[in-house]
């Protein structure tokens, strides 16, 4: 049923000049195939991210529909006093920096793709204190909450007029925050590391418009980060 | 079925650049400072709507432009649409449950509160059942 | 006649070549740290198979308590407390460590690549990754058992999960990572599908096995994460109390099943479509007959994995989910049925007047259709919603489950195991010897099984160690029954491994395949294919034509 033909491919893995891209992986006929391939494989690994969080942010929902007032109540503890009207500073700071640092990644991938070494680096190096700038604000964030003692399960522990320990639904409310704030910022801590191996590769010169892979693979992670903190700020932080 | 191109840049063409991502980035923004003022005002429930809309303006704007879904191959899009779709279904399904675990005595069953208490005879919690599965040999005449 | 012409048995039609995967390089760290297809699927399928024993050892153990109505073996007292040790043991590896690695870990990962005519997978390294998370998971869950004990079930069910002692939190870790094992290996199969086809072949030019591991793979990916997330919540609950299952500090624990089987229901089509996608193989290279309605099977294959996503809540009638959710699940579950008959009815077909032969793999395969059948229709019974209040926590549905996932996958994977033994080692096994084993294995698998169905609809329950006296001559026989089954794995075992001993004998295409891993040699090469190898013909195509070669 099926016949063999000599190897059409053997001269995959070399571009018109006959040079042989030192990152082609033998399997593939052509530089272009394993590009589309690990493109693909890493879209799936984005969906499982997708529905790892998804599985909490449905386990929020339901929460939030079996303790609505409390929600509300401890919701507001997320934000600040600005000029005397409570207003969610950190998050909406937060948000406006992942923004940014999704932009100067996509421009770190643009100037990988079209060889501008120098400048690849550049906005790299911009993302990731774009990421430690985020990081900070977090830390600010959770050492008050830890101060109130606004804390999951068996650390709650706020003493005052509001949010009484003991009473179902605050305690949760925080434990679902601590837990996907948390996970996001693993994410975000992870994501610094990938950066930061970027860096290292783009200043040894290994990426061109040749090959550029791990940069928009990277760059694709960094986007989902962000696009997952666009559905948790209005969740956490303004809905109420 | 593998491509039979040779490009000696990887990915072929590129789509997008400096432009569209900056202009993107201000829509972005733009769309954040709108959900927060509009998290001010009191729509009642219809404020999680409007905060979610937002967000997923927001996330189709990331994925199609700094993501590339708008020039990529379908099926990177399709992978991430899958991704969000089953969540969907998963959400949905659970508050099906949740939002209808109430209700459901018929509306002509009488008021629970005012009926006759079962004998106590009947109440599994005020009299010991019998428990065939101790360890205690079960004795055959129970079974008879 | 036909079979001599398409097959490519003639010996001496090709020389067998020097070299091959397994001896090209040698020594413990060519295999450790190989990116192979073929030495890792290997590797999955000596450890899957070490799960297998573990598991039987304590599926023995559990028949052996069952065997009086005083819990005891051989004079000794099984307490409760061990009673539920063993079949939590059991059910979690057998799952968690057998089932659902197996067919996709080993046969598949040595498989697929050669059937699309590819020299890997598309992530080689990834793959070894899941293969050494499969590691971690297991030593996790095996040294879970051995520091302490689980004593929940497979299914850990808050809020006994979150309040027993033991090592419940240990036994989720290991789960978790054995999650992520299975969602590289999936990842690595529908991209390998999407990207790395040999020229020529079309979506529909692919074998059937192939769709059936495609389907599956869509779970793993898809659904895998869920339960990654299920059990940190579990493993949060237990240790921080955080007040999300447990109804005592605030929680919903209905809300644990739903998250639970939102991954567990599609998880037994991860274990069932294997199955059937070794079954479209075996039956039309048996029936020595195109495969009858081959879009009809792959369609069926995609939905039912679609349709896994929508039913999960069969399992919760009785757990105090809302009247209405209990309605519509079990609605939405009789449409499971629809694909899985498709598939029944087209093997049917395709065996009908096909010139069978029945050869060990064959025998089984044919087994997998009986077998499939009482399960599946047994599932019918179990979502009804009148008949499931009745039969759900018996043995009844213990009964349904074994059907499905040891009746038909496992059969299955032995079939196929029998199958591409020659392609894999090289060695051809001993033909009666397998035939005996096959035939042992039907009798032994319904004598254990079949009484359960009785006993469950007759009100014996599931996850018990003691019960009525009247109970007991079903419970010899199932027990009986169960050491019929370890004879004929045991048979199987040496049948197989005693094709070892002797040198390489297998010809490339022992029994006239015509998808394409029975184009290379036995053991095939390390790079797969001599050529590239490009696909003319539709699968399946047994019309007597002239030698190709
Ligand atoms: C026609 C197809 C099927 C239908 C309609 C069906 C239906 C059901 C239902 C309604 C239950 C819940 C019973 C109860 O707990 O009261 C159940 C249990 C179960 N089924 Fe199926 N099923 C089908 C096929 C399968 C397959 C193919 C597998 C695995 C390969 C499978 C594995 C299981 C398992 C493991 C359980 C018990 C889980 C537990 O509680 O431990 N089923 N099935
Ligand atoms: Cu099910």
């Amino acid at each position: 049923m099926s016949t063999t033909l000599p190897d059409i491919h053997s001269h995959g893995g070399h571009d018109e000049h006959g040079e042989h891209n030192p990152y082609h992986q033998h399997h593939f006929a052509t530089m272009e195939q394993q590009f589309d391939t690990s493109k693909l494989g890493m879209w799936l690994f984005l969906v499982t991210e997708i529905l790892l969080f998804g599985g909490l942010f449905v386990g929020f929902g339901l929460m939030q529909h079996r303790y609505p007032q409390q929600f509300i109540e401890a919701h507001e503890h997320l934000k600040q006093d600005i000029f005397g009207r409570p207003f969610p500073l950190y998050g909406t700071i937060n948000t406006l920096v992942l923004l940014i640092s999704s932009w100067t990644m996509v421009m770190g991938v643009n100037a990988a793709q079209t060889d501008q070494k120098k400048k690849t680096v550049r906005y790299l190096v911009l993302t990731i204190l774009l990421a430690c700038v985020f990081l900070g604000i977090k830390y600010v964030e959770y050492s008050h909450k830890f101060h109130d003692g606004l804390l999951p399960g068996i650390f709650y522990a706020h003493q005052s007029e509001d949010l009484i320990k003991g009473t179902h639904g605050y305690a949760t409310f925080f434990a679902f925050y601590f837990m996907m704030t948390g996970l996001h910022g693993i994410h975000v801590l992870v994501g610094i590391g990938l950066l930061s191996w970027l860096v290292m590769r783009a200043r040894r010169g290994d990426f061109s418009s040749a090959y550029y892979t791990p940069v928009d693979l990277v760059g694709l992670y960094w986007h989902i980060v962000d696009m997952i903190w666009i559905y948790l700020f209005p969740l956490y932080y303004l809905i109420s | 079925m593998s491509t039979e191109t040779h490009t000696h840049v990887q990915g072929a063409k590129h789509h997008g650049g400096p432009l569209i991502y900056t202009a993107n980035l201000f829509a972005l923004m733009f769309l954040t400072v709108v959900t927060v003022a509009a998290a001010s005002f009191n729509f009642g429930s219809a404020n999680v709507v409007i905060a979610l809309a937002i967000a997923s303006v927001k996330a189709i704007l990331v994925g199609l432009f700094f993501m590339h879904l708008l020039w990529d191959k379908p099926v990177n899009a399709i992978i991430l649409i899958a991704g969000f779709l089953f969540l969907g279904i998963f959400l949905m399904f659970d508050f099906l449950d949740v939002t209808s675990r109430n209700n459901y005595l018929p509306r002509n069953m009488p008021n629970m509160e005012n009926a006759t208490p079962a004998p106590d005879s009947m109440n599994p919690l005020k009299t010991p059942a019998p428990r065939p599965l101790d360890p205690a040999p079960a004795k055959a005449e129970e079974h008879k | 006649m036909e079979r001599a012409v398409t097959s490519g048995a003639r010996i001496g039609d090709r020389p067998r070549p020097k070299k091959n995967y397994l001896n090209e390089t040698r020594g413990f760290k060519s295999w450790a740290l190989t990116v192979d297809h073929k030495r890792i699927g290997i590797m999955y399928l000596v450890g899957t198979l070490c799960a297998f024993l573990l598991g039987g050892i304590f599926a023995l153990l559990v028949r052996l308590t069952l065997l009086t109505p005083a819990h005891k073996i051989f004079g000794l007292q099984v307490t409760a407390e061990t009673y539920n040790r063993f079949f939590t043991l059991h059910g979690a590896v057998m799952v968690f460590l057998f089932i659902i690695p197996s067919i996709p870990g080993s046969l598949t990962n040595f498989v697929l690549p050669l059937m699309l005519g590819a020299k890997d997978v598309a992530f080689p390294r990834l793959n070894l990754a899941s293969f050494y998370l499969w590691i971690v998971g297991a030593v996790m869950a095996v040294s879970s058992m051995i520091i302490g004990a689980v004593d929940t079930g497979w299914t850990f069910y808050t809020p006994y999960s979150t309040t027993t002692s033991g090592t419940v939190t240990l036994m989720t870790a290991a789960v978790f990572v054995l999650g992520f094992s299975s969602i590289f290996t999936g990842l690595n199969f529908i991209a390998t599908v999407h990207k790395l086809r040999a020229p020529g072949m079309g979506w529909f030019d692919m074998p059937l096995f192939v769709w059936g591991m495609y389907s599956t793979a869509l779970i793993q990916v898809l659904a895998t994460p869920v339960l990654g997330i299920t059990l940190v919540l579990l493993m949060l609950e237990r240790v921080f109390q955080i007040g999300i299952f447990d109804s005592r500090i605030g929680g919903d624990p209905v809300l644990f099943q739903h998250f639970f089987w939102f991954y567990s229901h599609p998880a037994v089509y991860i274990m069932i479509l294997p199955g059937m996608a070794i079954i479209s193989e075996l039956i039309p290279t048996f029936s020595r007959k195109t495969i009858f309605g081959y879009r009809a099977i792959a369609y069926a294959s995609v939905s039912l994995a679609l349709v896994s996503f929508i039913v999960w809540g069969h399992h919760m009638f009785v757990a105090g989910q809302s009247q209405l959710a209990t309605v519509v699940f079990s609605a939405l579950t009789f449409l499971v049925a629809i694909p899985s008959g498709v598939k029944v009815f087209n093997w049917l077909c395709t065996m009908y007047q096909g010139n069978i032969s029945l050869e060990t793999p064959m025998l089984y395969a044919i087994s997998f259709l009986m077998l499939f059948a009482i399960g599946g229709l047994t599932g019918i019974f179990l979502g009804t919603l009148s008949t499931d209040v009745h039969l759900t926590d018996t043995y009844f549905v213990v009964a349904h489950f074994h059907y499905v996932m040891m009746g038909s996958t496992v059969t299955a994977f032995i079939g196929g195991l029998y199958y591409w033994w020659p392609k894999m080692t090289g060695r051809m096994y001993s033909e009666k010897w397998g035939q005996v084993s096959a035939v042992i294995w039907f009798i032994g698998f319904n004598a254990t099984f079949l009484p359960q169905f009785i006993l469950g609809s007759r009100g014996m329950p599931r996850r018990y160690y003691n019960y009525l006296d009247q109970f007991q001559p079903l419970h010899v026989f199932s027990t009986v029954g169960s050491w019929i089954i370890g004879l004929s794995l045991f048979m199987s075992a040496a049948v197989l491994l005693a094709s070892l001993r002797k040198p390489a004998d297998a010809p490339d295409n022992p029994w006239g395949g015509t998808t394409l891993e029975w184009q290379t040699s036995s053991p095939p090469i390390t790079h797969n294919f001599e050529d590239q190898p490009v696909l003319e013909n539709e699968p399946y195509d047994y019309r007597p034509k002239a030698v190709t070669h």
